[in-house]
């Protein structure tokens, strides 16, 4: 069967099967939680709790600190330990907001409240998100009510649902659409009503048949969404690279998917928006999947943010073998953790422990295979791209477009002389970017 | 608990390496080989033998002196060895390949920087210079153990002569060691296009457009006349098949562009046919190193284009 797709990506062992069997459990928090201030894009929130403070489950505890920004809402009840720094997944350290945990599990009045979306105008919906402190739940983090708040004028044709899951070992998604595809559905009827004119896609890539078939059923017979396989390809998921393949239109760095017609939102992302329109139950919990050959039970886990991630591993039967790399996301894109002392945010979709570090620590010499061209879903010359982030001539840099790379990291990948392409071409590219916003900071 | 190892990801690599690439295009080889080794004996295998020792020899020696790292375990050594070998004569003299592949290592890679630097193809480069510096004792080819044809085919092809289809598939028939047998050949070419080592595109091109050139300028001579086995002999009587599987394609000195390979092939296929139709019987190795020198200009003028940038209608909205 001929599947949608892209030009260039690479096929790995996906290794989904590990954990793909294990349904979703919930799990309750058993020590302090602890919720970091910077869990999206943007501003970070601004704590509007302080110590001592009595918090409930969805009582908002921080407001968004900017235009692009999210609140934080507590996932359990109890009291504020403190407001101070907090180590983070990425090494760096960030303002957050401790709760000692009191089992009570009391929420705030009308959690849970069910409501009517059709009853609800555009503007109720996006508040109702922007409350809840949704974010793209697929990895980036970007604020969701800041998506679906579009320029006025802007025609919106598309509302992505994207289920591709295309790194490999996280199952977070597919196990949703296995077990909530009609929360998903939900919540891009919910989307679709705020867009009239848009009509709503599901891409889910064909190696996870029974999650399409799930999905497709829910949809039932609405003339405005359609389920369509992709090729399984990483990286099939990325945002840009989802919209070509699904709709033939091409977004730059310089756009956003709105400017091409398009929105595009994480499976995961579509739930949350469910929740918390129709049900009042704002974002307070993530699917995390805990995978890989170091730990006993993989598993797929229903987990208050703030949870830390080490009482999920003890959850998921603790060590097999003791891990050299441990890796918040997928292998392709996620970041490697050095402690597993941090909380679960609203992006962590997957907590992988490898038993062997596999990354060759010496480089070769390029042999000028072009591989690197051939895999890149941008279509650009990672190897040129390299050679001018290595010399930091970053003026040749941004002239061969390298601005426009999405850090996917096939070029790294593939390479057979185990040169770094995407860790040389991703902070030439920060660095670019810095630089720019400074400048624009001066003037 | 200790602390673990972090990186910038991606966390994962594929099993391809350098050395496994290297090992793919011996393989790739070795048919054609074999089938050298069977028409021209034991001669053509100790060339094979000298030339690839040659070549790892003054890789390794070269090394050590200048207080470098070892690179001979990349195998890339061993395929220069084995594509000057594919393109020597069997009755060349011991020291021929010695001192080819002392050149083709030596001059050609490694004053250039080694594995990747260098801007012309060693191998051929050497063969360019041999043929140069001892023309007589180079164009002195073998007859073959059962004595088909004195002349290569190509040569007889020049004067209107017919080769027949099954010498030129099996191969037995004077010429190089490697390039006489064009089944083996394409067993070779077959085998890396499904390795995904090499793409058919510049093997396609270059093959394609010396026919289409070959008989242009053959008609515009109007000496000879171009019939369905003068342009059999021309893709299968010479080089230029085991030049446009295995010496075209050679990663460092080809574009890496997708319309950079199409140019270059066809700007191989344009010299070949020249030499070919107004200079000697032969031409595909010359061919290839001036195309390789056309690299950087070609991949210059094809960069690719961005994803986000193809019609400007989307940037306009």
């Amino acid at each position: 069967m001929f599947k949608k797709t892209f030009r260039g990506g690479v096929h790995i062992k996906d290794m989904k099967h590990l954990s793909s069997g294990s349904a979703i459990k919930e799990y309750k928090p058993q020590g302090e939680l602890v919720y970091l201030m910077n869990q999206h894009i943007g501003a970070p929130a601004v704590p509007c709790v302080k110590p001592g403070d009595r918090v409930l489950v969805g009582q908002t505890i921080a407001e968004p600190g900017g235009f692009v920004s999210a609140a934080v809402v507590s996932s359990v009840s109890g009291a504020v330990k403190t407001v101070a720094a907090h180590v983070c997944h990425n090494g760096d350290s960030a303002l957050a907001v401790t709760v000692v945990n009191d089992n009570e599990y009391a929420t705030v009045e009308g959690y849970g409240a069910e409501r009517d979306y059709t009853q609800m105008t555009a503007e109720e919906i996006i508040a109702a998100v922007k409350n809840a402190g949704i974010v793209g739940m697929g990895g980036a983090g970007f604020p969701t009510h800041v998506k679906l708040a579009v320029k006025p004028g802007t025609k919106i044709d598309y509302i992505i649902c994207n289920g591709a899951e295309c790194e490999p070992y996280i199952t977070c998604d597919y196990r949703l659409m296995l077990e909530q595809a009609d929360k998903a559905v939900l919540g891009m009827k919910i989307v679709l009503s705020v867009f009239k004119d848009a009509v709503g896609i599901f891409g889910i890539e064909a190696n996870k048949p029974e999650g399409i078939a799930k999905v497709k059923e829910s949809c039932g017979d609405d003339g405005r969404l359609s389920v369509v396989p992709l090729k399984k390809k990483y990286p099939q998921g990325g945002e840009r690279v989802m919209i070509t393949a699904l709709t033939k239109r091409r977004i730059n760095s310089r756009m956003l998917p709105a400017d091409a017609g398009c929105i595009v939102l994480n499976f995961s992302t579509a739930i949350a928006i469910a929740e918390a329109v129709a049900y009042n139950k704002p974002l307070t919990h993530r699917i995390v999947t805990v995978t890989g050959d170091a730990v006993n039970e993989p598993s797929n886990f229903d987990a208050p943010i703030g949870t830390n991630v080490s009482e999920l591993v003890e959850a998921a039967g603790g060590f097999k073998y003791e891990p050299e790399k441990i890796i918040f996301g997928g292998p392709m894109m996620g970041a490697a953790v050095y402690s597993l002392d941090v909380p679960v945010n609203k992006t962590t979709s997957c907590i992988l422990l490898l038993k062997k570090d596999t990354v060759v620590p010496e480089p070769h010499e390029c042999i000028r295979c072009g591989k690197c061209l051939t895999v890149c879903p941008e279509h650009l010359m990672p190897i040129k791209l390299k050679n001018t982030a290595d010399a930091n001539d970053y003026a040749e840099f941004e002239k061969l477009n390298g601005l426009e790379c999405i850090g996917c990291g096939c070029c790294t990948y593939i390479c057979p002389a185990k040169r770094r392409l995407s860790q040389s071409i991703t902070a030439a590219k920060q660095f670019v970017l810095a630089e720019k916003k400074k400048a624009a900071v001066k003037k | 608990m200790k602390m673990l190892n972090v990186s910038i990801s991606p966390h994962v690599r594929s099993s391809k390496t350098t050395t496994k690439i290297m090992l793919d295009v011996i393989i790739a080889m070795s048919p054609a080989m074999i089938f050298g080794y069977i028409y021209f004996g034991w001669r053509a295998l100790l060339i094979s033998v000298l030339s690839v020792a040659s070549c790892v020899l003054t890789e390794f020696v070269y090394e050590k002196i200048m207080k470098l790292p070892v690179t001979i375990g990349d195998l890339s050594a061993v395929v220069t060895g084995l594509v000057l070998a594919m393109c020597l004569y069997s009755t060349a003299p011991w020291w021929i390949p010695i001192v080819g592949g002392v050149f083709a290592i030596l001059v050609v890679k490694m004053l250039f920087g080694g594995i990747g630097q260098n801007f012309m193809n060693p191998a051929l480069t050497a063969r360019c210079f041999l043929i140069l510096s001892f023309s007589r004792i180079m164009t002195d080819y073998p007859t073959v153990t059962d004595g088909i044809t004195s002349a290569t085919p190509l040569a007889a092809a020049a004067k209107g002569g017919f080769v027949s289809y099954t010498t030129l598939l099996f191969g037995n028939h004077s010429g190089s060691i490697g390039e006489t047998s064009a089944l083996a050949i394409l067993i070779g070419a077959a085998y890396l296009i499904i390795r995904r080592v090499i793409s058919p595109r510049i093997p396609l091109y270059v093959i394609g457009s010396t026919i289409v050139f070959v008989a242009v300028f053959t008609l515009m001579k109007g000496e000879t006349p171009v019939t369905l086995n003068y342009l059999s002999v021309q893709i299968m009587g010479g080089g230029l098949l085991a030049g446009a599987v295995f010496m075209a394609t050679d990663y460092t000195t080809s574009p890496v562009t997708k319309w950079g390979r199409t140019i270059y092939g066809i700007a191989v296929g344009l010299i070949t046919a020249v030499i070919r139709c107004f200079g000697s019987p032969e031409g595909i190795s010359f061919a290839i190193i001036m195309a390789n020198l056309l690299t950087p200009m070609i991949e210059k003028l094809t960069y690719p284009k961005p994803l986000g940038t193809y019609g400007k209608k989307a940037e306009k909205k």
